[in-house]
């Protein structure tokens, strides 16, 4: 199995290969010390080995390698401590929990055995090796923008890889989603292979971000609404959509929710480190930066920023007026609670803990993003270039259902945001999807929990 | 039954400060490394966030975050005439565990020793003459390394940090607002100093007005925020008083956590194992090597590590027992002088002074763990010790770490420790007074040395350390001329009164004073006066070596967590550049 | 040593409270939604240590260690008893952070507490003892119906170590640790089960767990503004 020093570890990832290659490689032996080989590589380390210049079909390999980091393969087909690739993530989707597959070269439960054909039908037409259909959570309908080329790249490149022997749980749908042959209806209805067509009027670098975002990277994945039976509402593209208790937020260039505060060079900070002088990268999109946007090429960034701005603003709503005791209450609550970060005006530490003033995120029409961030907490992506992961703690024991409300409203109602006011008992219903517990303590020391 | 691991190049016995930069810079290199924690993973936002971090009952108290000495702990003694009894409870030292140890509960005070501190025999000898060093059985001696051969590893360490502070010496030249006794340092602080409260700014007036050079203290606490070299990234802090003896909840605090370990967690030549306790240092038949470590897990599995390179990375007492334990170097024995390991114990020399007002609100609560304007004019050899009938110093530091209250509500003298009359100058003086902090050095005595306690044994059935411990004549005189100096300063500033709270006595284990134990793994030019040369490295057994303060031949008047770390960088420099291309002694004995 | 300290450490770790189990870490600071080591208060309002006869002990001591005036609460009205009674049915009275192993001797003032008994076991066995002593120098009378001159001439006896208790209590050491203790419940978060309404913040001006004081650092001499908070809020939070 061919493995390639790694670049961004520098010396240490060459440990991987055992200090005697190291050490024949790059300058004098070292005596008595032996070579103790490394199991473990990191997901994010893997995906930015070099290929070296020697490599039988290297050219292919490093466009498969760089394509299956646009198309943040990565982030699905891990599991928690499991090995990169080899799958078995839970995708909590509308439908109930869809499992990643091990997409390792290994024979028996990878894709080792499949041609390059039964691969070209996986991306292409969402059909598996078996002539099974795939269910949309893995993300086909975008990748269909991908040329046979590039599907026969990424291939190649996955080949790669190290084999790992692993077969994911199976998934946990109701009937009749569990029939695999339902997809076939799903497909007639919403899915239409993509044309891989330029757009002439346009330059090369928007070309180039247009077909990363409504292509591999499958932007809209999240970032587009879904319509009832979980197919992307086409006529909504990239004005925010709803992802395992989370919200993608606006893309568009709506001044309030989406990006139109944002420059180009914000969106392609935020990608390359995972925060920017406005917003951190957290929720799913953590994992989107540490093993997608953050090893793609400054170029591949700045097209996609390019793109993105270029989106049409989406209809703006006027947001509900704040209860003025739901403001003092919150108020009160963000001066104990979220100063310590965030401080008292609200400014933050830009590229640390965000300034919250005319957030997108925190206006975004469904508060869940920032419900879910207060009660379970939340961790900025590590990326190689600032690997602090600066992660907001959990306040679910510390802050019942009304005082999450209530300093949401403020939050969504200070430093020039608006949003519409935050309900307790959305919070009571996420809390409990997250399965997270507020502690009570005793009467005599005041709290009203 | 022991299992036997897969070997690595080098497993570090211990996870604070400087198992953390040991691992990063040997991962660096390219070797695999195995970390082993006696304790728990500990991270910011689930084991100290800012919602529930300022907890002076649960963590200064209740010692959350501390070394649990009910099931180890080691005996204790002022002198070989006494029986060692156990130290029952954490008092006068809080003894860290857990990934990150004390460099998660420390203050953040980041020192670097004077360059006559390195030479403590011979420059004292020098101009003090031969008594000076001598008198009352003192066993000071040079420590093998200049301040110059250690200062591009304190600048390393300040960038890691962060380090905000105002130099008084660059490369030679004076600098106006900074401590103009200090060795010449190469770069300024990576972050300007900390802006002061009420108090120490009252304080520097005042030393001021003395004569003296006041300076603000430089501090691991951010005064902005701060990407470092590894790329993690430190907040500004926002004095919000507790860190010594807390976690930082806004990441505004060098930790290993905050500075290296995002980085060095993503190595893939890294592993970490927590809540496992390394027994024994394993060694060849002929005792001139180290082959790893035996440890033994939470669950109750012991394992053999096999290893190229031992790093006692642990507390300086637990190194020690270590090295005792694995039968490494010969031990101390006080009466004959002979011996090395467990030589040298010292501590620190502390005293205070209360300073109350009437007049002045001065919010002790804004505080942070090294918030202070400092005077150094009396620390080392930075004044004239002719006459004075001892040698070392301190640094006075007019200090607001923070107003945790049932620790820090100072009454004045004479006060009753209950009843109303206490209640009533709790609630008037609480908000108006505050303590100057003598930080005082303590030199190495004949009769002060660590050892295995031949009674008591920890869970483990191993024999505890026994820390046979004084303070002598020397401490005592520095400490009592320290702190009138601090009263100086302290009556200066026309307080209503003031309460000194001078070192009387024996060394007493009861009430906390810091956590800064030196000595007993010693660093030396020969084998004959140290543990281990001045790369750390232990003479005779040279795939070992012993980080920490454990080397320092006697304790300078700062904080050791500077100097701690500096050595750390200097011994795994010598690692990169020396010892990988040829394992062997470092230093010829 | 091989096996039996295997054994020891198994036994000693997996009573609940030394430690969690072996992990491993690589490639990863690991993190997981929802994680915080959140304090452990106290629920409830009954106690479930002291007898009665210990509670009304407690109850007149601690007042005496801090009274009620008109300046700040007295002990009882901050719920220290209430405090007290948690702390010594929980692990602090367990003695989870002593080490309480023999052989024991009394040792020198400066090596500490050398009782064998956890704090819990203290009180227990230091209550009786003292109404014993009270009882035979005050004429039958419980500690709890002394006036408050004698009784205060009693804290100071067993302060001073002047008075010789029965059981084995060092009558210093069990003092210490009941000023110690009332300190405690007077003066931290009230999820505890003291610092009532967190009153004796309010008295010496102490805002609690407020976390951010940047604004006030370099505004020298003037009152902070914010109210005391606690881990759990203040009433500003939940003020309709």
């Amino acid at each position: 199995m061919g493995r390639f020093a790694p670049p961004l570890l520098g010396l240490a990832a060459a440990a991987s290969l055992g200090l005697a290659t190291w050490a024949a490689d790059q300058g004098p032996a070292l005596p008595s010390l032996p070579a103790h080989p490394l199991g473990a590589v990191t997901p994010a380390g893997l995906l930015a080995e070099i290929i070296p210049d020697g490599a039988q079909n290297a050219e292919q390999l490093r466009r498969g390698q760089a394509l299956t980091i646009a198309g943040d393969c990565m982030s699905c087909h891990i599991r928690d401590g499991g090995q990169p690739f080899a799958g078995g993530l839970g995708l909590n989707t509308p439908f109930g929990v869809i499992y990643s597959a091990n997409i390792t070269p290994d024979a028996n439960t990878g894709i080792g055995a499949w041609t390059n054909e039964q691969f070209y039908r996986a991306m292409h037409e969402g059909v598996g090796a078996h002539g099974e259909n795939l269910y949309p959570a893995f993300p086909y309908p975008w990748f269909s923008r991908a040329s046979r080329a590039d599907d026969e790249a990424i291939f190649a490149y996955l080949k790669t890889l190290p084999a790992v022997k692993y077969v994911p749980p199976a998934n946990h749908l109701p009937f009749p989603l569990n029939i695999r042959f339902m997809v076939k209806g799903w497909n007639l209805l919403f899915f239409r292979p993509h044309d891989v067509q330029a757009d002439a009027g346009q330059s090369a670098e928007w070309n180039h971000g247009a077909e990363i975002v409504s292509g591999l990277g499958h932007c809209g994945g999240c970032h587009t609404p879904l319509n009832f039976f979980g197919a992307a509402k086409s006529d909504q593209a990239l004005q925010g959509g709803d992802v395992d208790n989370w919200v993608a937020p606006n893309l568009t260039a709506n001044a309030r929710t989406g990006l139109g505060a944002w420059s180009v060079d914000d969106i392609s900070e935020y990608l390359r480190t995972g925060r920017n002088a406005r917003a951190s990268a957290g929720g799913s999109m953590a994992e989107v930066v540490s093993y997608s946007t953050s090893l793609m090429s400054d170029q591949d960034r700045r097209a996609i920023a390019v793109y993105l701005k270029s989106q049409t603003a989406s209809p703006d709503r006027a947001p509900g007026t704040p209860d003025p005791g739901a403001m003092r209450r919150g108020g009160a609550i963000y001066s104990d609670a979220c100063a310590s970060c965030h401080l008292e005006n609200g400014v933050g530490q830009p590229r640390f803990f965000p300034p919250l003033g005319h957030d997108a995120m925190l206006q975004q029409a469904d508060p869940t993003g920032l419900e879910h961030l207060i009660l379970a907490g939340g961790r900025v992506g590590p990326t190689a270039t600032r690997p602090s992961p600066l992660i907001m703690p959990s306040f679910a024991w510390k802050l019942t259902d009304d005082e999450v409300a209530d300093v949401s409203t403020f939050i969504r109602n200070s430093w020039g945001n608006q949003a519409a006011p935050v309900d307790a008992s959305k919070v009571r219903t996420l809390r409990r999807r997250l399965g997270l517990q507020a502690t009570h303590y005793t009467a005599n020391s005041g709290d009203q929990g | 039954m022991t299992v036997t691991l897969k070997p690595v190049d080098a497993v570090l016995v211990g996870f604070g400060w400087t198992g953390a930069i040991m691992g990063q810079q040997l991962c660096d290199e390219g070797l695999s490394v195995v970390a082993l924690e006696r304790g728990p993973w500990r991270d910011t936002a689930a084991d100290f966030a800012t919602g529930f971090a300022q907890d002076e009952l649960r963590y200064m108290w209740r010692h959350h975050l501390f070394q649990n000495v009910s099931y180890d702990t080691l005996t204790i003694r002022n002198n070989t005439s006494q029986q060692a009894l156990p130290m029952r409870h954490l008092g006068s030292f809080l003894l860290g565990t857990g990934v990150g140890s004390g460099g998660v509960h420390w203050n953040g005070q980041i020192w670097r020793f004077l360059p006559s501190d390195f030479l403590t025999k011979s420059h004292n000898q020098q101009r003090y003459g031969r008594n000076a060093v001598t008198d009352y059985d003192l066993t000071v001696q040079d420590w093998g390394v200049t301040y110059d051969e250690l200062e591009p590893h304190y600048d390393t360490f300040d960038k890691l940090c962060g380090t905000s502070g105002k130099a008084g010496n660059l490369r030679g030249q004076i600098q106006p607002g900074g401590n103009p006794f200090e060795g010449p340092r190469s770069n300024e602080y990576p972050t300007p100093a900390m802006a002061q409260t009420y108090a120490p700014t009252l304080f520097g007036q005042a030393a001021a007005s003395l004569g003296r050079h006041p300076f603000p203290h430089p501090t691991g606490n951010l005064s902005q925020p701060y990407v470092n070299p590894l790329g993690a990234q430190l907040g500004e802090c926002t004095y919000c008083g507790f860190c010594e003896k807390f976690g930082c909840g806004n990441y505004s605090k060098a930790s290993p956590q905050t500075t290296v370990l995002p980085y060095l967690m993503a190595k893939p030549n890294f592993t970490l194992k927590t809540e496992c306790e390394v027994l024994k240092v394993e060694l060849t038949a002929d005792r001139k090597r180290a082959t790893g470590v035996t440890y033994v897990d939470s669950a109750g599995q012991e394992y053999f590590q096999p290893a190229e390179m031992v790093i006692l990375s642990a507390y300086i007492l637990q190194n020690v027992r270590l090295l005792l334990l694995s039968g490494i170097g010969e031990p101390y024995d006080p009466s004959t002088g002979k011996g090395q390991v467990g030589r040298n114990y010292a501590y620190q020399t502390m005293s205070s002074v209360n300073v109350f007002f009437d007049d002045k609100i001065l919010n002790p609560f804004i505080g942070a763990g090294a918030l202070a304007t400092v005077i150094d004019d009396f620390n080392g050899d930075n004044f004239d010790h002719s006459g004075l009938g001892f040698i070392g110093g301190a640094y006075v530091a007019g200090m607001v770490t923070g107003g945790r209250p049932i620790e820090m509500i100072y009454t004045p003298q004479g006060t009753p420790a209950w009843g109303l009359e206490w209640k009533h100058a709790a609630a008037r003086n609480y908000l108006r007074s505050f303590s100057i902090s003598v930080h005082g050095s303590c030199m190495s005595h004949r009769g002060n040395y660590l050892d295995l306690d031949p009674t008591y044994r920890d869970t483990f059935g191993r024999p505890m350390l026994r820390m046979t411990f004084d303070f002598t004549d020397n401490e005592h005189k520095m400490s009592d001329y320290l702190t009138d100096r601090a009263a100086e300063v302290a009556k200066a500033m026309n307080p209503r009164e003031i309460k000194l709270n001078r070192r009387t006595g024996s060394w007493s284990v009861v009430p906390y004073q810091t956590t800064h134990n030196t000595g007993g793994a010693i660093m030396g030019d020969n084998p004959g006066n140290s543990v281990v040369n001045k790369y750390l490295q232990v003479w005779g057994v040279p795939n070992v070596f012993s980080m920490g303060a454990g080397a320092f031949p006697q304790n300078a008047g700062y904080n050791p967590t500077g100097t701690v770390a500096a050595l750390t960088y200097h011994a795994a420099a010598a690692i990169k550049s020396q010892y990988l291309k040829a394992p062997g002694a470092l230093v010829q004995a | 040593m091989a096996g039996t300290a295997g054994a020891a450490v198994a036994a000693a770790r997996h009573d609940g409270m030394l430690g969690g189990p072996p992990q491993t870490f690589t490639g990863a600071v690991p993190w997981q939604e929802g994680a915080a080591d959140a304090p452990p208060g106290v629920s409830g309002t009954d106690f479930i240590f002291f007898t009665s006869a210990e509670r009304a002990f407690i109850e007149a001591a601690v007042d005496r260690l801090i009274p009620p005036d008109p300046v700040g609460p007295g002990a009882v009205e901050a719920g220290v008893p209430f405090f007290l009674d948690h702390q010594l049915a929980g692990q602090f009275g367990q003695g989870q952070h002593y080490f309480l192993a023999g052989p024991w001797s009394k040792g020198t003032p400066q090596q500490g507490y050398q009782s064998r008994f956890s704090p819990a076991q203290l009180y227990r066995a230091a209550i009786p003892a003292i109404e014993k002593y009270v009882a035979a120098t005050f004429n039958g009378a419980a500690f709890s119906k002394l006036a408050a001159a004698d009784q205060d001439k009693v804290l100071k006896g067993l302060e001073s170590g002047a008075i010789n208790l029965d059981g084995g209590v060092d009558s210093a050491t069990f003092f210490a640790m009941l000023l110690q203790n009332t300190r405690e419940g007077y003066l931290s978060d009230p999820i505890y089960g003291g610092n009532k309404d967190m009153a004796a913040w309010k008295m010496i001006g102490f805002p609690g767990a407020h976390y951010d004081y940047k604004e006030w650092v370099t505004r020298h001499g003037e009152r902070v503004p914010y109210p005391p908070v606690g881990f759990k809020g203040r009433p500003g939070w939940t003020e309709r």
